[in-house]
């Protein structure tokens, strides 16, 4: 077995050292004002702090389920509303259509992407989309729609819709 | 850290190596037998922290690049178990699942509750939170988080802040103005020497931001941070043992229980690498993580699957 081991000798080197000093507990506290997050293992001992609170959910927007088909990808890009995702890119990366045109994304790569609006309040949102999924919306406002994979955000496109 | 630093880590993979870092200068050599023997020493201090670092197991995985993501995190979870010593906790750093499913949640949760260990915590992936802004992670891992669920805890004296920057991605991670102001909160009262230890998927440095390996807005927090004498930053989501120091902070990438991930630049994008037969074991591994005082090194050991 290799090992690879990285032995860190920290600026905190003093030998004095308040903080664990004043507070020798090896107890896992959370800290002040929260409960204790993750679950207890399976050779934990001692109380476990109650883990009933569920979190807030702020931030968090409705899910939408989208026209998702497998299989039957589109034998031949479809001039004007057709988006390959392909090595990791959205292809047309920036595409013109006009308004009422329905606009198809078929998943190429062998991993899963997704094809979701940038910011909040978006209209794309599409489930992770396996080899050969597609995902097709209909823009009928005009404007420039900014969208990303969110598993590789770095994969990002433009659709722009003309009246 | 300098571009020459830079380069003396890039060859990393495959070779034992032992990184001391003093004032702020990283020097790597090779790992000699007392090095190990030294960790070991410090691990069976009973008195000393022990935590493992497990990453980026991408449940639900299938392709060529590991036909078995669920095999290799049982082994990861029993090189856990059979470490010589039960670590105090065990942090998972995002990527538990592939695609965000209630099976695959469930079906990481029930292996994770197999880990010998006092308990276990976990930050998500962007995996974790495809289509649901990370609703599903947090109702099967939530419980005690604030916020989209980031929290932090104190054990043996050093303060751990495990945060969540896979949500509202564009490009890069991000960490939002609602948890910054937790961590100015959450460290107000600390004292200066209290050691930091900072858990996040992805990276809270600039480790390769054409590919999204970087947090647009960490700055911030590690600004926050700036007056603590010892800050770690350990990471997953690259999928490969990274290092790199940048003043008091030291920031750790952790490979994988799934698959590799290109080196930075080294492929067209990060798609999961094939490696040939019998590798990838080599390619795949688990961290453990010592600390007894102020007075003595933190030690890091990543250990491989095989
Ligand atoms: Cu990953």
């Amino acid at each position: 077995m290799a090992v690879t081991t990285l032995a860190l000798a920290t600026a905190c080197g003093s030998s004095s050292h308040p903080a664990a000093a004043a507070n020798p507990s090896t107890a896992i506290v959370p800290g002040s004002g929260q409960s204790l997050a993750g679950s207890p293992g399976a050779t934990a001992t001692g109380p476990l702090a109650g883990a009933s609170d569920m979190p807030s959910m702020t931030g968090m927007t409705g899910m939408t389920m989208p026209t998702a088909t497998t299989g039957g990808a589109p034998a031949a890009p479809v001039a004007g509303n057709a988006v390959q995702i392909m090595n990791f890119a959205f292809a047309p990366a920036a595409l013109t259509v006009k308004a009422g045109t329905t606009v198809t994304w078929t998943n190429k790569d062998s991993d899963a992407h997704t094809v979701t609006s940038q910011g909040s309040g978006g209209p794309l949102a599409s489930a992770a989309l396996s080899t050969g999924q597609s995902y097709s919306y209909t823009f009928t406002k005009p404007g420039t729609y900014a969208y990303l994979c969110t598993i590789h955000p770095f994969m990002t496109a433009t659709v722009t819709v003309t009246p | 850290m300098s571009r020459r630093q830079l380069l003396r880590h890039a060859g990393w993979f495959g070779s034992a190596v032992v990184l001391t870092v003093a004032g702020g200068e990283v020097v790597s050599h090779i790992a000699h037998d007392k090095d190990s023997a030294a960790a070991a020493a410090t691990a069976a201090d009973a008195n000393a922290l022990r935590f493992v670092q497990v990453s980026d197991s991408h449940i639900g995985f299938t392709g060529p690049a590991n036909t078995d993501v669920t095999a290799s995190f049982s082994e990861a979870i029993e090189q856990v178990n059979t470490l010589g010593f039960r670590p105090d906790f065990v942090m998972h750093t995002g990527d538990l699942t592939h695609l965000s499913t209630a099976a695959q949640f469930d079906q990481v949760r029930q292996m994770l509750s197999e880990v010998r260990t006092g308990r276990v915590f976990t930050v998500p992936g962007e995996h974790d939170s495809v289509g649901d802004s990370g609703r599903a992670y947090r109702q099967a891992f939530g419980a005690g988080t604030t916020g989209d669920g980031w929290y932090s805890f104190d054990t043996h004296g050093v303060h751990f802040i495990a945060l969540v920057n896979t949500l509202s991605l564009e490009k890069l991670g991000h960490l939002g103005t609602d948890q910054i102001d937790f961590v100015r909160k959450d460290v107000a009262g600390l004292s200066s020497d209290t050691p930091i230890v900072v858990f996040s998927h992805i990276p809270l440095f600039a480790m390769y931001p054409a590919w999204g390996w970087s947090t647009d807005d960490a700055l911030q927090v590690l600004a926050l941070l700036r007056r603590f004498a010892s800050v770690t930053c350990l990471n997953g989501h690259v999928h490969q043992l990274f290092s790199k120091t940048e003043g008091n902070v030291t920031f750790h990438s952790a490979t994988t229980t799934a698959y590799p991930l290109p080196a930075p630049g080294k492929a067209p994008a990060p798609t999961p690498q094939v490696l040939p037969a019998g590798q990838l074991k080599g390619a795949l591994g688990i961290r453990s993580v010592t600390y007894t005082s102020a007075a003595t090194p933190l030690a890091i050991t990543d250990t491989r699957l095989a």
